[in-house]
């Protein structure tokens, strides 16, 4: 381990923290452009996360410190989990200790925490809201494992800077095992992010709701820092789908000339992902909870389907 | 290691002399019965890399005597119990009171045989004394399950058990007979120099699957484990849970890897299917459950599921000659043993702290103990995200490895297995995903929200033997999933004894990363994964303080403004399961009461039950009853007609002499 690659990696994770809220910032100013709206400043977001900060948390009488310790717990499981993607170098010392199976597992731990916070206080919407949140998550956990599993036989690895550095190495060529695995993961992370079709982050409207309702006894920085993690998730879905399908741009070595080279890459691909997920979003209608299910299943078949693409027919 | 065993025995004895005196039992017998449990777990460690040591005991018949015999697999199941039974041990002490069935010092007899005889079948090295001890095993658990005998159910419950045990015991008996191949010769040594045509060696590996497979409850034998783990009072569900269906397992590989000498390809994946429909089935199943107890019971047996899938997956390997490949799935499915038996004793003992304070065992009526019972609910939530397979603690070690070992799967010389192999790890995922569901459901409704009755209140937390043992089996649970390096160099002997190969040399490069193949391939550091959260969370917790005012205030709850909420607006249990109910429908046998709009007391209720139930057992049963009818008509009463039968029986053997 390099004194360059612990550089690498701190600026990995910097990136991550300070590029998150901005991703969150473009869709929403691109979906206010597509929907005919006047579109909030880029720096939105950051503004929201300083005023929440500024703010007291008022916490519900009978809140335990399930309630207190999860915003924190989830905001580091998505630290975490920014840091073992490799978005602008594959020189990652972190790497090592969490391949793919360990990354959904660190979405997984996040996922209970912030459902079991939602059960602490006992109102009819945090459960409803865990119960949600955990039937979304039954789903879309296995379909993002078979995601990175066509990615790993692929490249007879697990470990995701090794994904990104075959993928990368190979020719430009649509591969449809990976094609389908592309169809599944849009729909996972669709899911897993509370965004159109199956969740809409934008309302707060009671029924529908699944990521509010989770989070709808918290504020201040408290709910800043599950909105930062939340925004964060975003970013590291958008980097697990630019590091599986497009990994190309990614510094393969940890020196500054090649790091400086990948920034502006990086920025340009999550600003055509941030574009393509308001398009995504605005074309769809939301759908009925009771529909999420098929939905996320079909995403399930696809993957599974990818993989035995790739092991039937190699390609 | 016998000492031991005798040790436990002894004190089984002593508790004889003192029925009614619990103080002695509960103070001394069984903490010193915890602490035979934790030398027990020292010594199996210390005889793990040691070679087997033979020993023969002339108990029993005069030509029978008990042959012993210790190796690397036997050493590792002994670790297992000793482990798990030194924490239910320690909270057994402050568990069991007065007036529960059963005198306390007659229940301490019964709980150390019953330790005693599962050590000893484990060490068991000749069909005589393995059947003998199994059957001890078996009758000394059927009596702790009824300790509350004066309820009907529990002894309906009871009685289940003994039955399915039985089945299974003349299952196993058929087994050994098979496997003696007409030599007379019952000692495990001597049935290992046979070689068996594959007819019959297939025929002793089925015989071991069902005889194991009814004890270890897989389909469609699991019906006696959601019956008997409720029954049973907490700290025996825990030991039969986490450990006594270990010894199945331990069976099963007994026979299957060492008594018989090859494995037939298609073995593997008929144990791989039957312990992937077993795991979905039960994991489903306690997605549903609305008594804890039972919820724990399915869980169960979704994680035998898993060993039987991962035991497939290594014969299959093994039986293509994939050494390594077979030796990374043993290594997950051994690993999955002992840290199931860490966690699930530990949620065992966790409900029965649960019920000892609120005399409640169905979830509907819990709720919110997390603000009374502090300490059980911190160490239940680590069994809980142990037993949901989330990093970094044991469960999720194992199913990595799990999952490691499937993505070899297309590297198997059979084209139809490449392809359906894989589709496997894909139930692996849903199963590993619907389990954190179902913990989730188990942690929220018991322990999070607000009190469903009024008198959760008044729930006292656990008492100071109850902390340790929990305390004991959490930190098990810990530092399974910090340090899998170390266990899998533990695991290392029993592999090479198993399949000649082994993850030591190559995990053992590092200590704190885990490497199964190589580190290109896949490499996984809980500790320093465990650091990376832990930092993080503290560094956002140290910023937002520093840089900001961090007050807080308390207020009623938001809910979306509604000021008049009660307890019963929460969730319930039933509601958590309804999702599941909905998308597998067709494995539930469900009936609904639902209200029609004009009711003026309207009722809901729905019952779920299981298919096997209807479509197996309660055939067999009539027949059963019908033949046992048809055979009555035998029984005249007239001693006339008996010696009738006597005579006729003497003719027709002379016959048969003669002819």
């Amino acid at each position: 381990m390099s004194l360059s690659s612990v550089a690498c990696q701190v600026l990995e994770i910097v990136a991550a923290l300070a590029l998150a809220p901005l991703l969150s910032g473009w869709v929403n100013q691109c979906r206010a452009w597509l929907q005919n709206k006047s579109a909030p400043s880029l720096l939105q977001p950051y503004r929201a996360l300083h005023k929440l900060f500024n703010k007291d948390s008022v916490l519900a009488d009978r809140a335990s410190s399930m309630l207190r310790a999860s915003p924190y717990i989830v905001f580091g499981c998505m630290v975490l989990a920014c840091a073992i993607i490799p978005t602008l170098s594959t020189e990652l010392p972190l790497s090592a200790v969490a391949d793919g199976i360990a990354l959904v597992g660190l979405f997984a731990l996040a996922r209970v925490f912030i459902s079991l916070a939602a059960m602490d206080v006992g109102t009819a919407f945090g459960t409803l809201g865990a119960r949600r949140e955990m039937l979304i998550g039954f789903l879309a956990e296995p379909a993002l494992l078979m995601v990175l599993f066509t990615a790993s036989l692929v490249s007879q690895s697990t470990s995701l800077t090794t994904i990104v550095e075959t993928l990368a190495q190979r020719d430009l060529a649509i591969y449809p095992s990976l094609a389908l695995a592309a169809v599944a993961f849009t729909i996972v992370s669709l899911a897993e992010n509370a965004r159109v079709p199956v969740d809409n982050p934008a309302t707060h409207l009671e029924l529908t709701m699944i990521h509010e309702a989770l989070i709808l006894e918290y504020s201040g920085r408290h709910l800043g820092l599950l909105e930062w993690a939340a925004s964060l998730k975003l970013y590291a879905y958008s980097a697990i789908g630019l590091a599986l399908f497009f990994p190309w741009g990614v510094a393969r070595a940890a020196s500054p000339f090649a790091l400086l080279l990948a920034l502006p890459v990086l920025v340009l691909k999550l600003a055509i992902v941030g574009f393509l997920l308001a398009l995504l979003e605005t074309l769809s209608a939301k759908m009925r909870i009771f529909r999420v299910p098929e939905f996320l299943a079909t995403a399930f078949l696809l993957a599974v389907m990818a993989m035995l693409t790739r092991i039937l027919l190699g390609s | 290691m016998l000492a031991i065993v005798a040790g436990w025995l002894l004190l089984g004895v002593a508790g004889l002399f003192a029925l009614h005196r619990l103080r002695f039992v509960a103070r001394i017998l069984f903490p010193a019965g915890g602490l035979l449990g934790v030398a027990l777990l020292v010594a199996a460690a210390a005889a793990l890399p040691a070679s087997p040591e033979t020993v023969v005991l002339p108990i029993g018949l005069p030509s029978l005597p008990f042959h012993f015999r210790l190796d690397s697999l036997s050493a590792f199941f002994i670790l297992t119990i000793g482990g798990a039974a030194a924490g239910v041990s320690a909270f057994a002490a402050g568990y069991f009171r007065e007036g529960e069935g059963t005198p306390p010092g007659l229940l301490c007899l019964q709980y150390h045989v019953f330790l005693a005889s599962m050590v000893l079948v484990v060490l068991a090295d000749d069909a005589y004394a393995f059947m003998v001890l199994w059957e001890t095993m078996a009758l000394s658990s059927f009596f702790l399950v009824t300790t509350n005998h004066r309820i009907a159910e529990i002894r309906r419950a009871g009685y289940l058990y003994l039955l399915i045990a039985h089945i299974g015991a003349i299952g196993i008996l058929l087994c050994f007979g098979v496997l003696q191949a007409d030599s007379g010769d019952y000692t495990f040594a001597g049935m290992r120099a046979q070689h068996l045509s594959p007819f019959w060696a297939s025929m002793a590996f089925l015989l071991a699957l069902f005889g194991f497979g009814a004890k270890a409850g897989i389909l469609p034998l699991h019906v006696w484990l959601p019956e008997a783990h409720p029954a049973a009072p907490s700290p025996v569900s825990a030991l039969m849970s986490g450990v006594m269906l270990k010894t199945a397992i331990y069976g099963f590989l007994r026979i299957s890897y060492d008594l018989l000498d090859a494995q037939i390809w298609w073995w593997g994946v008929l144990t791989l299917a039957i312990g992937l429909a077993t795991a979905l089935f039960g994991v489903v199943f306690s997605a549903v459950q609305v008594d804890m107890k039972r919820l724990l019971a399915y869980s169960s047996i979704e994680n035998i599921g898993l060993l039987f899938a991962g035991i497939g997956l290594a014969i299959l390997f093994s039986a293509f000659g994939m050494k390594p490949m077979a030796a990374l799935a043993l290594t997950a499915a051994l690993y999955h043993v002992v840290s199931h038996a860490f966690f699930k004793s530990l949620l065992f003992v966790g409900t029965g702290a649960v019920l000892h304070a609120t005399s409640e065992r169905s979830l509907g009526k819990l709720g919110g103990l997390i603000r009374y019972m502090p300490w059980v609910a911190w160490a239940s939530l680590i069994g809980v995200l142990a037993s949901a397979g989330l990093p970094p603690l044991g469960g999720f070690v194992s199913e990595w490895l799990l999952l490691q070992s499937f993505l070899f799967a297309p590297q198997l010389p059979n084209s139809y297995l490449n392809m359906l192999v894989p589709a496997a790890a894909a139930l692996i995922a849903l199963i590993a995903a619907l389990a954190g569901y179902t913990m989730v459901k188990f942690f929220g409704v018991i322990f999070l929200g607000q009190p469903r009755e009024e008198k959760l209140s008044q729930a006292h937390d656990a008492g100071g033997w109850e902390r340790i043992g929990m305390v004991w089996l959490a930190a098990g649970s810990v530092l399974l999933g910090l340090l899998p390096v170390q266990v899998i160099r533990l695991i290392d002997p029993v592999t090479q004894q198993l399949v000649q190969a082994g993850l030591g040399s190559v995990a053992g490069q590092s200590n704190w990363l885990l490497v199964p193949v190589a580190v290109e391939r896949a490499s996984y550091g809980p500790a320093i994964f465990f650091s990376g959260v832990a930092l993080g969370s503290v560094l956002a917790f140290a910023f937002v303080k520093a840089l900001y005012h961090g007050k807080t205030r308390r207020s009623a709850p938001w809910d979306c403004g509604y000021p008049w909420q009660t307890p019963r607006m929460q969730d319930t249990a039933e509601g958590f399961g309804q999702p599941i109910r909905q998308i597998f429908e067709p494995l539930f046998r469900m009936r609904r009461e639902l209200p029609r709009a004009n009711d003026l007391a309207p009722k809901y209720r729905v019952t779920v039950e299981d298919h096997f139930w209807h479509w197996l057992y309660e055939p067999v049963a009539v027949v059963v009853e019908h033949a046992a009818r048809v055979i009555g008509r035998l029984q005249q009463g007239r001693i006339a007609v008996y010696l009738l039968y006597s005579f006729l029986t003497l003719i027709g053997m002379l016959i048969w002499v003669t002819v």
